[in-house]
């Protein structure tokens, strides 16, 4: 485990370093806010509402896409590292693995959920 | 002084990459302005050498401007969420044998996970802005990185399947007679849709519609200023520097070249640059393209593609069924 120790070292590190120089900045800076100064950007006109709005449905099938094939990736990394001991077999059994996901792929295609709408 | 030797490691490599990281924006900006026929930052030091260091005081020194409107937590929070990812990179990245903070056996998976969080980061800070030019560059930046992370994994496993080992030593120490870019037809293949898919999980152009500074003035940080906005930048950059170590160490053979064994670091260096350089050109060269040729390119393209290459490779492996290259 000596290896995940300096990761965890290296992580405070990084956390140290951004907390640091936030904290020196804060010492440095100058403060002097007003009102009209602190409005949210919105091309200098006055901005209307909250930001938090609905937003299309479109994000929500992209992700549910990406988690189809990111459950794939998951399973790519044995197989890549237990090729070489299972030979041709192992390349067959993930074609077909494929193929059968290619199918979904297809119907996507097919149902134009991969364009953008 | 026995407690401090585990602490050497973790902060020469953070130390170092910070420098680096800094200095590749005055390498970007040269570069670009070469492209464009200008001379690029000239006057703070010879040859604007000391302009990374001048930036990064007067961010310092910047007023830290926070609307009242923002969701104070998260808004505060996201700097340092998007930092930690973007550095924590670098960790299992041997520069040199057995030089690194820590080379695991999961190396490039560690590496893989630990890249795609970045996004965690970001849309808080979209999120927590309250701006409408954040949210939406935060949403669009969503959708794009995990777009692209699939053909980026899947590109990077090629290199992985050549060597047999999800250590990055026992990847880059696979291509000590052949470089894998080199390696006939897979090798080249996979080597474009690495490039390809950095770039756009990197959200530069002509992938940057998240930023899109005609449409949505600066995307994300729109709302930073001061520090927070020198960290997110900070994070930005060495996020792509991370993806060209990356690229350099599996498919340009990472420290090798001629010369001494010390200089394999250098080499390293030179090749990551090398690679930064290619998205930086792709970055300079094309105009930005829209959201659904975004998405085309990634789903249509560049998924099946690597899958496809991904395979084959796995055939060339098998059927010549030696260890390593």
């Amino acid at each position: 485990m000596g290896g995940y120790l300096s990761v965890v070292i290296y992580l405070v590190m990084i956390v140290a370093f951004a907390i640091v120089s936030l904290a020196v900045a804060r010492v440095l800076r100058p403060r002097r806010p007003f009102a009209a100064k602190l409005q949210t950007y919105e091309c200098g006109a006055e901005p209307f509402g909250q930001a938090w709005v609905q937003f299309p449905v479109g994000f929500y099938l992209v992700a549910l896409l990406f988690i189809v094939f990111d459950a794939l990736a998951v399973f790519l990394f044995p197989w890549v590292l237990a090729l070489r001991g299972l030979g041709m077999w192992a390349v067959v059994a993930m074609v077909v693995f494929l193929a059968i996901l290619g199918l979904g792929w297809f119907y996507a295609f097919r149902e134009r959920l991969l364009e953008w709408q | 002084m026995e407690w401090l030797t585990p602490l050497v490691a973790p902060f020469i490599v953070l130390n170092a990459i910070i420098g680096i990281v800094t200095y590749v924006t005055l390498l970007e900006r040269k570069f670009a302005a070469r492209m464009q026929s200008r001379v690029g930052p000239y006057r703070v030091g010879p040859h604007g050498l000391l302009q990374p260091i001048a930036d990064a005081i007067k961010l310092m020194m910047k007023e830290d401007v926070v609307p009242t409107a923002v969701d104070r937590p998260v808004y505060n929070l996201a700097p340092i969420v998007f930092l930690v990812p973007c550095m924590l990179i670098f960790a299992t990245i041997p520069f040199a044998p057995g030089l690194g903070v820590a080379d695991l056996n999961i190396g490039i998976l560690f590496f893989l996970a630990v890249s795609a969080m970045e996004i965690v980061g970001l849309f808080m800070a979209g999120w927590g802005s309250n701006n409408k030019y954040a949210l939406l560059s935060a949403m669009r930046a969503v959708n794009q990185v995990i777009s692209y992370d699939l053909p980026f994994i899947f590109s990077a496993l090629v290199p992985v399947l050549l060597a047999g080992s999800l250590r990055l030593s026992d990847i880059a120490a696979a291509q000590a007679g052949l470089w894998f870019v080199f390696y006939p037809v897979v090798g080249q293949l996979a080597f474009i849709a690495f490039i390809v898919s950095t770039v756009a999980a990197e959200n530069r152009a002509p992938f940057d519609i998240l930023e899109a500074e005609s449409e949505l003035v600066a995307g994300f940080r729109v709302e930073y200023s001061g520090m927070k906005f020198a960290i997110i930048q900070l994070a930005e950059y060495a996020h792509v520097v991370g993806a060209s170590f990356l690229g350099a160490l599996l498919f340009l053979g990472a420290w090798a070249g001629p010369g001494p064994e010390w200089l394999g670091p250098g080499w390293f260096l030179l090749k990551a640059m090398f690679v930064f350089l290619l998205v930086t050109w792709v970055r300079w060269s094309f105009v930005r393209i829209r959201v659904d040729q975004i998405l085309a390119l990634s789903w249509k393209v560049l998924l099946p593609a690597t899958l496809v290459l991904l395979i084959a490779a796995a055939i060339v492996v098998v059927w010549r069924g030696t260890p390593g290259v």
